[in-house]
């Protein structure tokens, strides 16, 4: 609700706005990308990189693009309001390639095989897009079947340690002991344990992930407010009633914040496995990079790697959102 | 010891829908504090004929919260007898309701999720949405269905726990001192509405409060507490007509008597 309300609080200043400094804006970010269009293509180079032409051109492009889109920005809709928002860090962004194109492979400032120079990571994916779509391929199949293991067994474990006096006194100890060693810590006996380098990966994907959800799900079982079983059981709440209706959904803002954690865990262990024992996945194609000294490679898989790792986390905001939608106006997010 | 109370003639009963006899037999309880015990209640014994108004009165953590705690069947004493319309209280019942000085509604759920709460607890599933929508309008919360209680103010959140109450169509009401917190004229308003609510329904209502004023607008019995261990010090009828007037002179005397019994300067 505050975002919202603070959204349409802003657009009749942001049109006011507009219309005094759009066309500054607008020219702005189209003059930046035209000048790292005009760099990157006038300036000579220092080493050979065949897609140079190309990087120029996609300059080009957005220089014209830009300025364009922007000054129609209020037609076009919620992308025009987006486009309006980024408009500066577009701008940015675009001086921040042309440093990085100057220092590179204008100049070498920096060592070169170890800083390549933009064109050099656009060859990347232009070439070698069909091995690393299938390394994305493979680390979310891994990561995916690990997370939702995990975040499985961990709120299932969490509300039961949570729930039952009994499996708390058995399960407090184990967690607090075995708990907090890293899960990476596991994987040389996950690697001998399990059948397969993908089971295993599995397992310490599961592991990173089933820790932080049980921790949270318990405490946020344990520390529901508890006039709200008494409410339920004077109105005839059965056990099962006051487990599925009552605890879980007092507890759900403490299992989503188990489940952030767990998936930031669990990226790590994610990377970690495929560098060290599975053959697939952005993790072994790192390794697999750095081992031809083909940084650039590097650098590509590292950037996917970042939209793979916060477009997932973006996702589970959108749930969290979803399922928590009561939150709104109560706890400022 | 049981004080006085009026008898109703038998034909005005009607045990089928109206209110239940709650009968507390020489109970004492005890709260056990680090190992030590606590004693909060010593032979309170009491009746409330059905459809009666009755009000526990006394200071602040004399125990009068514990005997509705006990009477609901959220805990069992450790002494004595509860019975209601003749048997024993075991454990908590959807026709005792007690209703809590917190409203204590579901922040998850929306004011009409929160009054089907019981319904849904009990597998009435048929026309529970219709249902809670009639409770919702009889505590004037008729257009609030949907909002979720973070939205309510304190009157209005107090309002829907009593509707979450009333849509089970208790026989016993019990109120914890479901006023305590709501500001002086939102009080005054819900006074008038829980003894509207109360001569629609017939339920028997038994009211905790430390405020003398409300038990005697309210109460057609107040019953004074002593202090920890509670023992009933008193049980006196207050028989004016309704709607009663807080400067009703009669009302004003009792006042001062209740005022006298609880040790204060009236």
């Amino acid at each position: 609700m505050t975002s919202l309300t603070s959204f349409v609080g802003t657009i009749p200043q942001g049109t006011s706005h507009r219309f005094l400094h759009l066309p500054l804006r607008a020219l702005a970010v189209g003059a930046a990308w035209l000048a790292l269009a005009g760099a990157t293509y006038a300036l000579p180079e220092e080493g050979d990189f065949p897609y140079t032409a190309t990087l120029a051109g996609a300059a080009l492009f957005l220089g014209a693009a830009t300025p364009l889109a922007a000054a129609f920005a209020n037609r076009l809709g919620r992308f025009g309001a987006s486009l309006a928002h980024w408009t500066p860090w577009l701008a940015v962004l675009a001086l921040a390639f042309l440093a990085w194109e100057l220092v590179t492979a204008k100049f070498a400032l920096l060592p070169m095989p170890f800083f390549p120079p933009p064109q050099a990571i656009l060859e990347v994916f232009l070439e070698d897009w069909p091995k690393l779509g299938g390394s994305i391929l493979n680390s979310l199949k891994l990561l995916a079947g690990g997370y939702l293991i995990g975040a499985a067994l961990g709120f299932a474990a969490g509300v039961a340690i949570g729930w039952s006096k009994t499996v708390g006194y058995w399960a407090h100890p184990i967690l607090r002991f075995v708990g907090p060693l890293p899960a990476t810590a596991w994987l040389p006996l996950a690697f001998f344990v399990f059948p397969s380098s993908w089971s295993a990966s599995t397992f310490l994907v599961a592991l990173a992930t089933g820790f932080p959800v049980t921790v949270l799900t318990w405490s946020g079982v344990a520390g529901v407010n508890k006039a709200y079983f008494d409410v339920a059981r004077t109105l005839g709440a059965s056990p099962a009633f006051l487990v599925l209706r009552v605890a879980i959904p007092a507890a759900l803002p403490h299992v989503f914040v188990g489940l952030f954690m767990g998936l930031g865990g669990s990226f790590a262990v994610l990377v970690v496995a495929e560098m060290l024992g599975v053959k697939s996945g952005l993790g072994w194609y790192l390794q697999w990079a750095q081992g031809w000294a083909a940084y650039a490679n590097m650098y590509a898989a590292l950037i996917v790697m970042a939209l793979m790792c916060s477009g997932l986390i973006t996702l589970l905001f959108r749930l969290r959102d979803r399922v928590l939608s009561w939150q709104k106006g109560l706890v400022q997010w | 010891m049981v004080a006085a109370t009026r008898e109703r003639p038998a034909a005005e009963i009607d045990p089928g829908r109206g209110g239940a006899r709650l009968t507390v037999e020489t109970v004492s309880h005890a709260f056990d504090i680090r190992g030590t015990p606590l004693p909060v209640l010593e032979r309170v014994s009491l009746t409330v004929e059905p459809g009666r108004f009755v009000a526990l009165l006394g200071a602040s953590g004399c125990g009068k919260s514990t005997l509705l705690r006990l009477v609901a069947g959220l805990e069992p004493p450790d002494a004595g007898r509860i019975a209601v319309d003749g048997t024993a209280v075991t454990g908590p019942d959807p026709s005792r309701l007690l209703v809590f000085q917190d409203p204590t509604l579901y922040p998850w759920r929306t004011v009409r999720g929160n009054v089907a709460l019981g319904l849904e607890a009990r597998g009435l599933g048929r026309e529970r949405a219709a249902r809670a929508d009639a409770a919702l309008r009889l505590v004037g919360l008729d257009g609030f269905a949907e909002v979720y209680p973070h939205q309510l103010s304190g009157g209005m959140a107090q309002r829907a726990a009593l509707a979450r109450a009333l849509v089970n169509e208790p026989r016993l009401l019990l109120l914890d001192e479901p006023l305590g917190k709501l500001d002086a004229l939102t009080r005054l308003a819900m006074q008038a509405e829980i003894l509207r609510l109360w001569q629609k329904a017939r339920f028997t209502a038994l009211l905790v409060t430390h405020d003398v004023e409300e038990a005697l607008v309210l109460a057609e019995r107040v019953v004074v507490l002593s202090d920890r261990p509670a023992a009933i010090r008193a049980d006196i009828p207050v028989e004016r007509p309704y709607p009663r007037h807080r400067d009703d002179p009669e009302l004003v005397r009792q006042r001062r008597e209740i005022l006298g019994i609880l040790g204060q300067p009236a």
